[in-house]
């Protein structure tokens, strides 16, 4: 196991950001950990990585104690804060320089580990530039190149595509999802695309609890809600399908067409088909939506 | 511990700050030393450094203190500490490493002064009247404080987030610890503790190494001194932990 969390809880104050939560990460594993902000996310990676103590319960990577011997996890894992801070008067090579010889690499081979870091993760065209000199979307990179300098074996990432534009993000998940062919990484989010594009399992985490731990395809499925799109030849009357005991939601798409959710599919589909015949109305097109994340996402953080 | 200092001095040398302190210090000791006339050299009528080693500790007061206000202050502020702080290094390293990135930059600042002693010792009359050991004994005393004072400059740049802040508390506490505690003294005259509080002001010990006997219990007093405020920063510094 890579990573090993039990009953890890962290309290601020009275407040309690991270409420007892266990999970385990075998090694190879992309997982997003996905909440509403202030869910306790950047919280639990603080506890991994061992800036922060927790108030109770264990962190473990690769089998060692975080609060044990914290310099030897330092040293497996590779960390990406929030909004990455990064020293802005440093040179992008100075910087990861520095930062290699913090994780321990030989002088040796530090300046091969760096202009190899620069290469993976495109920064050759800025590598001469001063950090502060770089677009928001170099800087990321940097402060990815930061964290898998040492070739760590748990890379822990807290909202890696935040503030990007769409190409950056686009770009930055390539860079994740080929680091996680051949090591552990956790990331952070509350992007859902960027979970369904990179991860290979989902933990939601709401209120500093986890509601849900699964793979992708399976969390759709786990929900008792289910998604009815639906098309008629002339307007509905959509006072009377809010009305219906089995509708939990009507989108409006156009005058037409609605996306209906509901906990009992057969029954709406019977009882539209019938609300149609007594309006003399017709159902061009009905067919059941497979739930996006976004609506899994909604149901286990709404709670 | 040795890649951050290197990363600090770096940081000293490219942020210009270390040029600003070196020839703020040298301009200021060099008003007093040879310009002003009251306290300057050439019209003192001995040969001697004294002037210097007067001036030099409240000059330190405000360049050390400036020096080390963005030591914590400003890594908070950015949020580098969080970066600094999950590689694998510990918290004594850290600290040490800034502590002698700020001294080896105040002693940097002293060096250009023995240009001074050189020319008193040329002129004085006749040459090289000048009391070499007590010149010597007073350097070290510079260093020794020098210390003291680096450290109670990380202490206070540990204890908050704003650079003024922990540059107005390291000042007073510089000053306090300095020369204030030592003129408090005198207020406890009557009960016999006046010595004992006296000898707990970093100026009791300077003077005292001064004179040119650099006696192991006045080092020893610096030495302390300055460990006492470093386990101080790493006690704050590791606070953030549990906050």
């Amino acid at each position: 196991m890579s990573v090993q969390v039990s009953s890890l809880t962290r309290k601020y104050n009275q407040q309690v950001a991270v409420n007892g939560i266990s999970f385990e990460i075998p090694s190879g594993q992309v997982v997003g950990f996905l909440g509403p902000n202030g869910a306790g996310k950047s919280t639990t990676m603080k506890m991994l990585t061992g800036y922060v103590a927790p108030t109770s319960g264990t962190a473990k990577i690769c089998g060692i104690d975080v609060s044990e011997n914290p310099t030897e996890v330092k040293r497996r894992i590779g960390y990406l804060p929030e909004h990455n801070p990064l020293y802005l008067d440093m040179y992008v090579r100075e910087y990861l320089q520095f930062m290699g010889r913090l994780a321990g690499i030989g002088r040796k081979e530090l300046n091969k580990q760096v202009e190899a870091m620069i290469d993976r993760t495109g920064l050759r065209p800025e590598a001469q530039k001063k950090i502060a000199m770089l677009s928001k979307g170099y800087r990321q990179r940097v402060g990815l190149a930061q964290a898998l300098l040492h070739n760590p074996d748990v890379l822990i990432l807290d909202e890696p595509t935040s503030g990007l534009d769409p190409n950056q993000v686009a770009e930055i998940r390539d860079i994740i999802r080929e680091i996680g062919r051949d090591r552990t990484v956790m990331l952070s989010t509350h992007i859902m695309q960027e979970v369904e594009a990179v991860c290979d399992r989902v933990i939601i985490i709401n209120k500093g609890n986890i509601v849900a731990d699964d793979t992708v395809q399976n969390l759709g499925r786990n929900t008792t809600e289910r998604i009815l799109f639906i098309r008629f030849k002339s307007a509905p009357v959509l006072a009377k399908i809010n009305k219906l005991a089995v509708v939990s939601k009507v989108e409006k798409l156009t005058d037409n067409a609605l996306r209906i959710s509901t906990t009992n599919l057969d029954q709406l589909q019977e009882e539209l088909f019938a609300m149609a015949v007594k309006d003399n109305n017709i159902v061009l097109e009905q067919r059941e939506e497979a739930p996006s994340l976004e609506h899994v996402f909604k149901a286990y953080t709404k709670k | 511990m040795f890649s951050i200092l290197s990363k600090e001095i770096r940081g000293f040398l490219s942020s210009l700050i270390a040029y600003v302190v070196i020839s703020v210090f040298l301009l200021a000791i060099g008003l007093f030393m040879w310009i002003y006339p009251s306290t300057n050299a050439l019209d003192y009528g001995q040969a001697s450094l004294d002037t210097l080693f007067m001036m030099a500790p409240w000059v330190f007061i405000f360049l050390i203190s400036a020096i080390t206000m963005r030591s914590f202050a400003e890594e908070k502020k950015t949020g580098t500490i969080e970066i600094l702080s999950t590689r694998p290094v510990t918290d004594w390293q850290i600290i040490m490493g800034k502590f002698f990135a700020g001294l080896i930059l105040v002693l940097f600042a002293l060096i250009p002064t023995l240009l001074y002693f050189y020319t008193i010792y040329e002129l004085g009359s006749p040459r090289g009247i000048i009391d070499t050991g007590a010149t010597w004994g007073s350097y070290i005393g510079l260093a020794l404080l020098g210390s003291c004072y680096v450290a109670i400059g990380l202490f206070a740049s540990a204890l908050t987030d704003n650079q003024i802040v922990a540059f107005l508390l390291s000042t007073f506490l510089c000053f306090f610890l300095f020369s204030a505690l030592g003129q408090l003294a005198a207020l406890f005259d009557g009960v016999g503790l006046e010595y004992s509080v006296e000898w707990l002001s970093i100026n009791f010990h300077y003077e005292s190494i001064r004179r040119g006997v650099v006696d192991t219990r006045d080092v020893l007093f610096f030495v302390s001194f300055t460990a006492l405020f470093l386990g101080l920063t790493h006690l704050v510094f590791g606070r953030r932990k549990w906050q």
